[in-house]
């Protein structure tokens, strides 16, 4: 079933010359796991404000063709509106964050919808936990480490229980480890509770394991969609500038070398397994 | 990093910080009312020493000798010009007529001058008690309970959790620009000012960024959704609280009643008996 | 060559950030100081053009203490590139922006000029010359912030997480000017906790934890020891990953780069058939 669906959406910002998402149509559907990729500039962001209404509502601007979100006709529905549908996690954490306690921050949204203090209490207690920060409860959020910060961000847009959520480079100022315990997150939020979700994100090899379906953008268009396994493998990726997990690139160059290994690889383990199939039969 | 420590705001719990900012609040102007209605040295040395227990109990005696401290030059200044008025215009004490000659008139002077200055840090003094034992969020909160709009209030705790990210920001420019040879202390006055435009710059370009970031995420998390929003916290008067609601309004009875009915004898007239 | 003797240093506040570190960049090396955010990478290198001085122990910049030179005069020799862009660039023009440094150090007019075309054409901004930095976009006000310290053409080249926030294309750009820098025997430190970054362009790595350096050689060695990566929050290349899976085929374990693997991957099969 489809939770976004676009058809023709192009965006221009108030002053700009040239649109910024051009005829963008594309169906994403509920419970999907979306990796939004493609070089700096090339309308992933803008793209993901659309799904939240921020454009055109806050940005303003010119929008033309048609956007659902979640059965809501974006252009017709304001940003708190949608908000109880889509939730958007940005980059920095250090910005989204602006309360003085980790639960103040939690609460913001269902603060804003009027929520009883009773059911609010609960249900930020419930996000600190799914987001696995129950103990930072009470703590400045700017005593955090980015990684504690990101969780924090996630839990404030998941406090509203949204069907979608959309993390834009949610790891970007993370260290390795950091940033897959929040893909780890992110997934189990997806697989438990059936959030769609759409991950803007450079780094593939740590985050393309998780997706079903990846959507590449180039120049505000929407260049290639499909399985990861078709994405990764295919040429246009390589030349758009995609960011090719190692394990998806080992069997390229093992292919050009006359080695074709069963299936494409698109993480370490399927890898491993493939070559260890190919090893034991030499 | 190390300059801007000094602004960073700590959560701390005592009874004191505890305490509901509301009736700190009217502890506070209650004292402040107080040292406006008394003029002698004996009386305000008393309402002195009323919050110095606060203070000790929260824990805060550095921070409060620091703001005292800044307070200082003022308090010399006001020292000062109540001595100098004084001897010029003796008429303005009480008890004096005549041009200030004797030593005793000398003694009620400066006595006068130093009650004057007393009351500059009984008010400072109070007012620090207050901010140092009352976290920024209470205080949003205290605001909003009591009818400030929403918007001024959360401006204030965004100010305030945004300060130390803003320092760190600042330094780390600094550093940019001095990787890049920039020396601030070179120059004469009018260039040393000039050197500080490629630190102000980027500042205030990063500062409109991250508060267009954050207007996004605002919006983003449904602000104005609902005209009249709830609040996750909420400020209940405790029995602590209702105590210190008698203890400033007993305070208040007695100042009023000693300024009407008790003349507070001065230090001079105590000592010379 | 800089060396490093037995340095601790502690921020105002007392957090000790360095605990003890020996180390000596010989001339034309490329190092990777890799670890944990909070770690002391970034404190670390801070030392190198003395923007922070050793609370204790000594650094040493082409054998001259940085104690007791200035950050403008080390500068010349070391220079440091930030991690956001947006914390430096102040002018109104991307040629300007440039030239700051060169007229903080004092430069002829004309060799300022040359300077300034040089290092635009070296980071492919040429065509910007006369655009304000702040209408560029992230990647090339990236390189623009690069150009305005390779412009005085500096010995020691520091940059501090040069692909956050790059997209893969210009990560590669960014790789592979880095290396060019090197082959030009620079000496190039970079900060980092981009492991693949590190496993393609392998060069020495030095890991840090807790304010001491962990352990010291070629990336290929310490990319590949999964126990000493996870002590410093750092995940093993993914090559590594898939090579360390297959250890019981007999392959080596140190591999990190794609085209090594695929190198040792065909000599193994090819071997057998």
């Amino acid at each position: 079933m489809a939770v976004i669906k676009t058809n023709d959406l192009t965006y221009t910002y108030p002053g700009a010359t040239k649109p910024s998402i051009e005829k963008v149509s594309l169906t994403i559907n509920k419970g999907d796991f979306v990796i939004l990729t493609g070089p700096s500039g090339c309308g992933k962001t803008t793209l993901c404000r659309c799904f939240n209404g921020l454009v055109p509502h806050f940005y303003n601007g010119k929008l033309e063709g048609t956007l659902t979100v979640a059965g809501l006709d974006v252009a017709e529905h304001q940003i708190y509106e949608l908000a109880r549908h889509v939730g958007l996690v940005f980059q920095n954490p250090e910005n989204q964050l602006f309360a003085l306690s980790v639960e103040k921050d939690v609460a913001f949204g269902l603060e804003n919808f009027a929520m009883p203090r009773e059911e609010m209490r609960k249900r930020v207690e419930w996000a600190l936990k799914m987001a696995g920060i129950s103990e930072l409860a009470e703590r400045p959020p700017h005593e955090l480490s980015g990684g504690q910060q990101q969780r924090v961000a996630i839990a404030s847009v998941l406090a509203m229980q949204p069907d979608i959520m959309i993390l834009d480079e949610p790891t970007s100022f993370l260290d390795p480890l950091g940033a897959e315990k929040i893909f780890e997150v992110i997934n189990d939020l997806n697989k438990k509770l059936g959030i769609t979700t759409i991950l803007v994100e450079h780094r593939l090899d740590l985050a393309a394991k998780y997706a079903n379906h990846v959507i590449v953008m180039d120049n505000g268009k929407v260049a290639l969609t499909g399985s990861p396994r078709e994405i990764f493998s295919s040429e246009e990726a390589r030349l758009i500038g995609v960011g090719i997990p190692k394990a998806t690139k080992l069997y390229q160059h093992l292919k050009k070398n006359g080695v074709e290994l069963k299936s494409v690889p698109v993480t370490t383990e399927e890898a491993a397994n493939l070559l260890r199939e190919v090893l034991k039969n030499a | 990093m190390s300059v801007f420590e000094g602004f960073k705001f700590r959560k701390v719990s005592s009874v004191v910080h505890n305490l509901d900012p509301r009736v700190k609040f009217f502890f506070v102007l209650v004292l402040f009312v107080m040292a406006v209605l008394f003029t002698n040295f004996l009386a305000l040395l008393v309402l002195f020493l009323v919050p110095l227990p606060f203070v000790f109990v929260a824990k805060v005696n550095r921070q409060w000798l620091r703001s005292l401290r800044g307070a200082a030059l003022l308090a010399i200044f006001i020292f000062a010009t109540n001595f100098i008025f004084g001897y010029f215009y003796p008429t303005s004490l009480s008890g004096i007529t005549q041009p200030v000659d004797t030593l005793f008139e000398y003694v009620v002077l400066l006595e006068r001058s130093v009650a004057m200055t007393l009351r500059f840090v009984v008010l400072i003094s109070s007012f620090s008690v207050f901010f140092l034992t009352t976290s920024p969020d209470h205080l949003g909160l205290a605001l909003q309970q009591s009818h400030v709009p929403y918007e001024f209030c959360f401006a204030f705790t965004t100010a305030v959790r945004f300060v130390p990210v803003l320092a760190d920001e600042a330094q780390t420019i600094m550093d940019a620009q001095k990787a890049r040879g920039l020396e601030l202390e070179r120059g004469n006055l009018f260039k040393r000012v000039r050197n500080y435009i490629p630190i102000l710059i980027p500042l205030i370009v990063n500062a409109i960024r991250r508060s267009l970031e954050l207007a996004e995420s605002m919006e983003s998390r449904a602000w104005g959704a609902s005209k009249k929003r709830t609040n996750l916290y909420e400020l209940k008067l405790k029995r602590a609280d209702y105590v210190l609601v008698v203890i400033s309004v007993l305070m208040l009875i007695c100042a009023v009643y000693v300024w009407l009915f008790v003349p507070v004898p001065s230090l001079t007239t105590l000592l010379s008996l | 060559m800089l060396e490093v003797k037995d340095l601790f240093y502690a921020y105002p506040t007392g957090l000790e950030a360095l605990k003890g570190i020996n180390l000596t960049v010989d001339d034309g090396e490329f190092l990777a100081v890799m670890g944990q955010n909070g770690a002391g990478k970034t404190t670390l290198v801070k030392h190198f053009n003395g923007l922070l001085k050793p609370t204790s122990g000594e650094v040493l910049v082409d054998g001259v203490s940085t104690r007791d030179v200035s950050v403008a005069k080390l500068a010349r020799t070391v220079g440091f590139v930030f991690q956001n862009p947006d914390h430096q660039l102040f002018s109104e023009s991307v040629e300007e922006e440039i030239a700051f440094a060169l007229k903080n150090f004092g430069f002829e007019e004309t060799v300022i000029e040359k300077q300034v075309t040089w290092a635009l054409n070296l980071l492919d901004v040429l065509e910007y010359r006369k655009t304000s930095p702040f209408m560029l976009s992230g990647g090339e006000r990236k390189r623009v912030a690069l150009a305005s310290i390779l412009a005085w053409d500096p010995n020691v080249i520091i940059l501090d997480e040069p692909t956050i926030g790059q997209d893969h294309q210009q990560k590669e750009k960014l790789q592979q000017f880095i290396l060019q820098l090197n082959a030009q025997k620079k000496t190039v430190v970079v900060v980092t906790h981009d492991v693949e970054f590190v496993a393609e362009c392998n060069p020495r790595v030095i890991l840090m934890r807790q304010g001491k350096v962990l352990v010291d050689g070629k990336a290929e060695k310490i990319l590949t020891d999964p126990e000493l990566l996870l002590q410093a929050s750092i995940v093993p290349p993914q090559i590594t990953q898939i090579f360390l899976e297959l250890a019981d085929f007999g392959l080596p374990t140190d591999v990190i780069d794609v085209h090594v693997a695929t190198k040792v991957l065909l000599n193994r099969l090819r071997g057998q058939s």
